[in-house]
């Protein structure tokens, strides 16, 4: 009767909903995650803010220490004295290091250029440094073999690499591989764990009604079949509203945070500013360097509008993905998935007497998710087109996630109706036996199943 | 008086072993019924049959003379002897969730609930989940969530099972209370002296057979001996051509207490007269059988005997 099994679903919901541990958990998962967003976002603004002071010792005679561009992470500066007094000198500032080239160094093969650094030097520091004096030399090259300071200027280039897809009409559209894999991944994610966690919390409801010993008196009033989609269905619903609400609280924390991020985004922009503004006087006699400084800060500049630029691209991207399809798909998936594997599930629940016992049945249950959700971010994200893919989305029981993973990419209109005929179909079945073995499995106690008992159970008349 | 229920020739075997083979019964509208016999003979599968949990293989059940339908559950109640409720929700919404899964309204749900609870005197415990209250308090609260829907039939497994003798004589009144509005109640027990109290109606299971049945005093009369217990002071006779003294207990003062079976065709009066010519007579009564008697007679017989000591 489905007045019965509204009932069923409706209780499932109500009595988990207002458990304190849900209410705790709804709460507090976007409070963390917009916590930890701000941390996150807190620290990395922090590394970046604070500027490392290079000493600089030019010896070379070659003009090098002028050439050395400075960044918002790393100013180099000229260092007075002799080299011992400048080996002192940085370490009494507090500077990050020491930058020596020593006289006679040859241009084409320089070697003998030394980094003091005060204990062990950061890898990032190295690789800044390095960068920044291999720019130094082949400009100096370039300069050698006949390029003017201008030319030079003018060769500097950020490269911006636009991708483009062609669709089987031949229609051309911004591709963006990372944030199509980005979505494919988010997309394959949510499926595994929503299946898994609300899942067990289905096997746990059995199991607790089996232990309890209240599934004579359900059973004389309900019928075995709406007792247990009542349970996967009332569940789902749970699990629903958790997730919508994570949604919205989250955006809520973060658009009520997002102030707080920007006030110290906004400092860090300043520092940077301020930082470069030193920069120039320090320098101002050096007419090249002044040009490159300048010609530096145009490249912050176009950095800039290439990060705001990047912005609008993902939603650029979005809009050329086949968003319809993504979200029919999700959806279709998301709850073909849930409840195939919810079913099998509950059937779990019903077929052991203790929660100990779960993990011999649990395990056929739990590898094809766990593989299709691993083989999907390795295998099937880099080559959603392959053979592996391509079968992984058509076995009702991985194509929940491999399917959802091949989504954003495209997929041809026959596989995806082909692939959720098949997961309709394993759906049925799986619900068909789960039925059968909830409905001898409840009132089942003291007995240790077997795979073979399961298997007879299928078989018992009414 | 017409049957409420009705199993005709009810089969029903399990991989392992055979629960039912052909058990009929009918249970008269308005009786207390006694289910009775060993463990595993076949009594709770009848009442799964019959509750609608599981089907019969073969056989057929009638209610009110119609085939049993799933929608003949809401004139069913059932505490079956496996019973529990759900630990962690609320006295009063597990009764109303339970009252609304056998078809009542949450009007009329929430107004019984309320009369019952008072009755039972849990008033204070409405809003506490089950985990908190007393075995017994759970088990009055189980049996109002079986009555609660006023049904027509009502199925005790072991209803005294967990009860102190105090609630156990509320429940028992509360049985026959029911009966007095009209209901058919199926009562399945090990505890004899509680059939011989209440049941109106017996049947006997035994290895998956129905073995006998029928109206408690017919079932008595049928097991009688023929035999009488006599107190009195004097010597008895220990041979007469029409009776025979199967007992007899020597006491102070010349007293006796004996059991004596009449032959075919001697009627009491024929000893009695005997016994007042010779003895001083303090006491003459029939000797009936008790319920407990006539089920370890009856199992007995159709069982071999290293079992009977298991399951009696």
């Amino acid at each position: 009767m489905a007045s019965k099994f509204l009932l069923v679903a409706q209780r499932e919901y109500l009595t988990r909903v207002r458990k304190k541990a849900f209410i705790v958990l709804t709460l507090a998962v976007p409070l963390l995650l917009a916590a930890f967003g701000f941390i996150v976002v807190k620290v990395a603004s922090s590394d970046n803010d604070s500027t490392e002071v290079v000493d600089v010792r030019d010896d070379s005679g070659l003009g090098i220490a002028s050439r050395l561009v400075s960044t918002a992470q790393l100013q180099f500066e000229p260092a007075s004295g002799t080299l011992a007094e400048a080996k002192k000198g940085f370490q009494k500032e507090k500077h990050a290091g020491l930058l020596y080239l020593p006289a006679g160094l040859d241009v084409e093969n320089p070697v003998g250029v030394q980094f003091y650094g005060k204990g062990n030097i950061s890898l990032k520091k190295q690789t800044a440094v390095k960068t920044a004096l291999n720019k130094a030399f082949s400009e100096l090259k370039m300069q050698k073999s006949g390029l003017s300071q201008e030319q030079l200027d003018r060769l500097r280039s950020t490269i911006d690499l636009q991708t483009i897809s062609l669709d089987d009409a031949g229609n051309e559209a911004d591709s963006n591989a990372l944030a199509t894999s980005g979505i494919a991944y988010v997309l394959a994610l949510a499926i595994y764990f929503f299946i898994f966690i609300y899942g067990v919390q289905i096997m746990r409801g059995v199991g607790e009604e089996k232990s309890s010993r209240i599934m004579e008196v359900m059973l004389s009033s309900v019928k075995p079949f709406d007792l247990m989609m009542g349970k996967i269905v009332g569940i789902a619903a749970v699990g629903l509203t958790q997730f919508l609400l994570w949604g919205l609280l989250s955006f809520g924390a973060t658009s009520l945070l997002a102030p707080l991020l920007m006030k110290s985004v906004d400092k860090k922009a300043k520092t940077e500013m301020v930082a470069k503004a030193d920069a120039t006087p320090n320098t101002a006699a050096d007419g090249p360097k002044t040009a490159s400084e300048q010609a530096e800060q145009q490249l912050g500049s176009q950095d800039a509008q290439a990060t705001a630029t990047g912005q609008f691209k993902i939603f650029e991207v979005l809009g050329n993905l086949p968003l319809g399809t993504i979200l029919f798909g999700f959806i279709v998936y998301f709850l073909g998935g849930y409840l195939l594997y919810g079913a099998l599930f509950g059937a779990v629940g019903a077929a052991v007497d203790d929660q100990t016992d779960t993990q011999q049945f649990m395990f056929p249950i739990t590898m094809p998710l766990i593989l299709s959700y691993v083989v999907g971010v390795s295998v099937i994200l880099r080559n959603p087109d392959g053979p592996v893919a391509f079968w992984m989305s058509m076995i009702p029981f991985t194509s929940p996630i491999a399917m959802v993973i091949r989504l954003p990419f495209g997929v041809p209109m026959w596989q995806l109706a082909l692939s959720i005929v098949l997961l309709i179909i394993g759906f049925i079945g799986t619900v068909w036996v789960a039925a059968r073995i909830y409905r001898v499995g409840v009132l089942m106690y003291g007995k240790k199943v077997t795979y073979k008992e399961l298997g007879k159970w299928m078989f018992y008349k009414g | 008086m017409k049957p409420i229920l009705e199993a005709i020739d009810v089969r029903k075997a399990y991989a392992a072993h055979v629960a039912l083979s052909g058990v009929s019964l009918a249970i008269p509208e308005g009786s207390i019924f006694g289910l009775l016999g060993p463990n595993g003979a076949g009594k709770t599968s009848l009442i799964r049959i019959i509750t609608q949990i599981t089907g019969a293989d073969s056989g057929e059940i009638r209610f009110r003379g119609e085939r049993l339908r799933p929608e003949h559950a809401a004139q069913i109640g059932y505490l079956p002897e496996e019973r529990g409720l759900y630990k962690k929700m609320k006295i009063g919404e597990q009764l109303l969730y339970l009252a609304q899964l056998r078809g009542l309204t949450k009007a009329d749900a929430t107004q019984r609930i309320k009369q019952w609870i008072a009755r039972f005197e849990l008033k204070d415990w409405v809003n506490k989940n089950v985990e908190d209250l007393s075995k017994g308090m759970q088990q009055k609260v189980q049996f109002i969530a079986t009555v609660l829907h006023e049904p027509k039939l009502i199925i005790l497994d072991e209803p005294f099972s967990g009860f102190d003798p105090i609630n156990a004589n509320l429940i028992k009144d509360e049985i026959l209370e029911l009966r007095r509005q009209g209901a058919t109640i199926i009562f399945s027990t090990h505890r004899m002296e509680s059939v011989e109290e209440m049941c109106d109606n017996i049947a006997l299971i035994n290895r998956s057979r129905k073995v006998l049945d029928g109206p408690i005093g017919l079932i008595r009369d049928q097991f009688k001996t023929n035999t009488y217990e006599v107190e009195g002071n004097g010597k008895l006779m220990l041979a007469h051509p029409d009776f025979e003294v199967v007992e007899q207990k020597e006491r102070e003062n010349g007293h006796f207490y004996a059991r004596v079976q009449l032959h075919a065709n001697v009627r009491p009066n024929d000893l009695l007269r005997y016994l007042i010519a010779s003895v001083e007579v303090e006491s003459f009564r029939e000797k009936i059988p008790s319920i407990n008697e006539i089920f370890i007679r009856r199992v007995r017989e159709t069982m071999p005997e290293t079992l009977v000591e298991e399951a009696v």
